[in-house]
């Protein structure tokens, strides 16, 4: 009994430091969404997404970028989903005891670690320097390498919390292996595989690096995914960095819409996630 | 390792013989299901020391045993459902109407729609009550929507949950209670109409009031099925079976008609684990 004082006194010290380094961490978020409401929502204007990027002086809009960012984000997660879902099932479903898996657990934590700027090189290497010319659709694949990773990972780890009871009630039945992925594990894991395709658009859609060595830039309108196509990220490195104060205005702007929409998305997953565990 | 018991007439090996069987009310047994000198590997470790015993056709059996004896074990290798797991391994016979469960071109799927099984915890799918049925019985028949409305109706009253769900069919079969899950899962078992069904300690998840009505259905069911089931309870293994079997640390301890088991065991282990002096 006489160490109950000291245990409590304890336990508030240590219960007050972790709130604290909460608030700590906490502060910084509200600060970044303050400032980026307080100096971007003045230039939120309908013509931010009508028109197109200005050049210095004149009115202008964000659409060309906004749509270069959903274009090549839209390809890179269609490209990157299925690749990493499949990626994802082997693991969790057919090799949990194999070398290979190992070996690509092993791989894909490193691609989820590595800087996205050297994805970008390497695509650069490989599509941009083959090509010749820059290219809305290197963009979308050097995100679409971002994307692997995130839902490889997902995949996996939410394919490894469905129980094996459930896969052995489904093969009791005498479905074979493919079936009770398909419409057992997927279904039983559904809220959480969806969370990860939608980290994974989070990830990508503020992606800067990758996208400098390949999409480029484009200051007008323009959807050849042949061709250096605009993207957010892009613009408002560029505008941002300029001496222009419309500019730097717009890119303000645009660094509130990204934010706003990465977090309309992880709020989105969030409830779908609490949504699948009360059903 | 089986006693010779008076009680257990000797077992027509074909089905001409048993006209000339004693008139005894066991006479029209006949072997579903022979075990013959079952082992069985996890790893390199033996847990199934060579099990012989039958299953007779529409009658329960129960395998009743101390936790690690091998009972569940046992009752995973008539459907094959260790094969999910590399590492363990079967040797000896498993003959299910004659035919060997363990050669190893045995078609599983095909084996388990014939050999049903129901597990510890409830499995229902994170599917709709009606397509917890359904979905089974479509594995291996196309029916227009009326026929399989009844199908599903069938089996839903055949495991005495009707009354209980028939408002709610389009409602998740993860709603429901504990009780009635297990009787869902009874139900989507009996839906696939197979011959055998394995019930690896149903009720032991259940409340008294849900584990009555699982047995009473047992006891129904056994008119038209041959039923195997794995039990901790020496009164439920009692009142739901017609033979029974005590296993102990991976062997066949007695096997014999249920009512002479619970009144005069043979073996002294039996009379033991029976009136609770170990296990």
């Amino acid at each position: 009994m006489s160490y109950y004082p000291a245990r409590r006194r304890s336990n508030n010290l240590w219960m007050s430091l972790s709130v604290a380094a909460a608030g700590f961490g906490l502060l910084w978020l509200v600060l970044i969404l303050a400032t980026l409401l307080f100096k971007g929502f003045a230039g939120l204007s309908l013509a931010v997404f009508t028109e197109m990027t200005p050049p210095p002086g004149s009115a202008g809009g964000l659409l060309n970028p906004i749509a270069g960012s959903i274009i090549m984000t839209v390809i890179g997660v269609v490209i990157g989903t299925p690749i990493g879902m499949l990626a994802g099932t082997y693991m969790a479903e057919y090799g949990r005891t194999s070398k290979l898996t190992l070996v690509v657990r092993f791989i894909n934590d490193i691609l989820l670690s590595a800087p996205s700027i050297v994805i970008g090189l390497f695509v650069y290497t490989v599509m941009v320097a083959q090509m010749g010319h820059f290219s809305g659709l290197a963009g979308a694949v050097s995100l679409a390498i971002l994307v692997i990773p995130v839902v490889v990972r997902t995949t996996e780890d939410m394919l490894n919390l469905v129980p094996n009871t459930l896969r052995e009630a489904g093969a009791a039945l005498g479905m074979p292996r493919s079936l009770v992925i398909r419409h057992i594990a997927y279904k039983a894991a559904s809220a959480g595989l969806v969370t990860g395709v939608l980290l994974a658009i989070a990830r990508v859609s503020g992606e800067t690096a990758p996208l400098l060595f390949t999409s480029l830039n484009n200051q007008f309108w323009s959807t050849n995914l042949n061709a250096p196509m605009a993207s957010l990220p892009v613009v408002i490195f560029q505008f941002a960095l300029s001496p222009y104060k419309d500019w730097q205005a717009l890119a303000w702007t645009g660094a509130l819409i990204i934010t706003f929409s990465v977090l309309t998305l992880s709020i989105m997953a969030r409830l779908i996630v609490a949504k699948g565990k009360t059903r | 390792m089986i006693p010779k018991d008076p009680m257990i007439p000797e077992i027509p090996m074909t089905m001409e013989s048993p006209m000339t069987m004693p008139a005894t009310p066991d006479a029209a047994l006949r072997e579903k299901i022979t075990i013959r000198d079952l082992k069985f590997y996890y790893g390199t470790s033996l847990a199934l020391k060579g099990i012989s015993l039958p299953l007779y056709d529409r009658k329960v059996t129960a395998f009743i045993g101390p936790s690690g004896c091998g009972k569940s074990t046992l009752l995973r290798v008539l459907n094959r459902m260790y094969d999910l797991y590399p590492g363990q391994h079967a040797e000896g016979e498993v003959l299910f109407d004659g035919a060997n469960v363990l050669a190893p071109d045995q078609d599983r799927n095909l084996l388990r729609s014939r050999i049903g099984m129901v597990f510890q915890k409830p499995t229902p799918f994170p599917m709709s009550i009606y397509d917890n049925i359904a979905f089974g019985i479509r594995l291996y028949e196309h029916l227009p929507k009326a026929e399989m409305d009844g199908r599903v109706e069938t089996a839903l009253r055949r495991a005495a949950i009707w009354n209980e769900v028939k408002d709610k069919l389009g409602s998740s079969g993860l709603g429901l209670s504990g009780g009635q899950q297990q009787r869902l899962c009874i139900a989507r078992t009996v839906a696939i109409k197979p011959e055998v069904i394995l019930f690896d300690e149903p009720c032991s998840a259940l409340d008294p009031i849900s584990t009555a009505k699982i047995e009473e259905l047992i006891d129904e069911l056994s008119s038209d099925y041959t039923i195997a089931i794995v039990t901790h309870n020496m009164q439920q293994a009692a009142r739901v079976s017609s033979q029974t079997a005590f296993m102990y640390l991976g062997e066949l301890v007695e096997f014999g008609v249920t009512s002479q088991m619970f009144t005069a065991p043979s073996d002294k282990r039996t009379q033991d684990y029976i009136t609770g002096r170990f296990g």
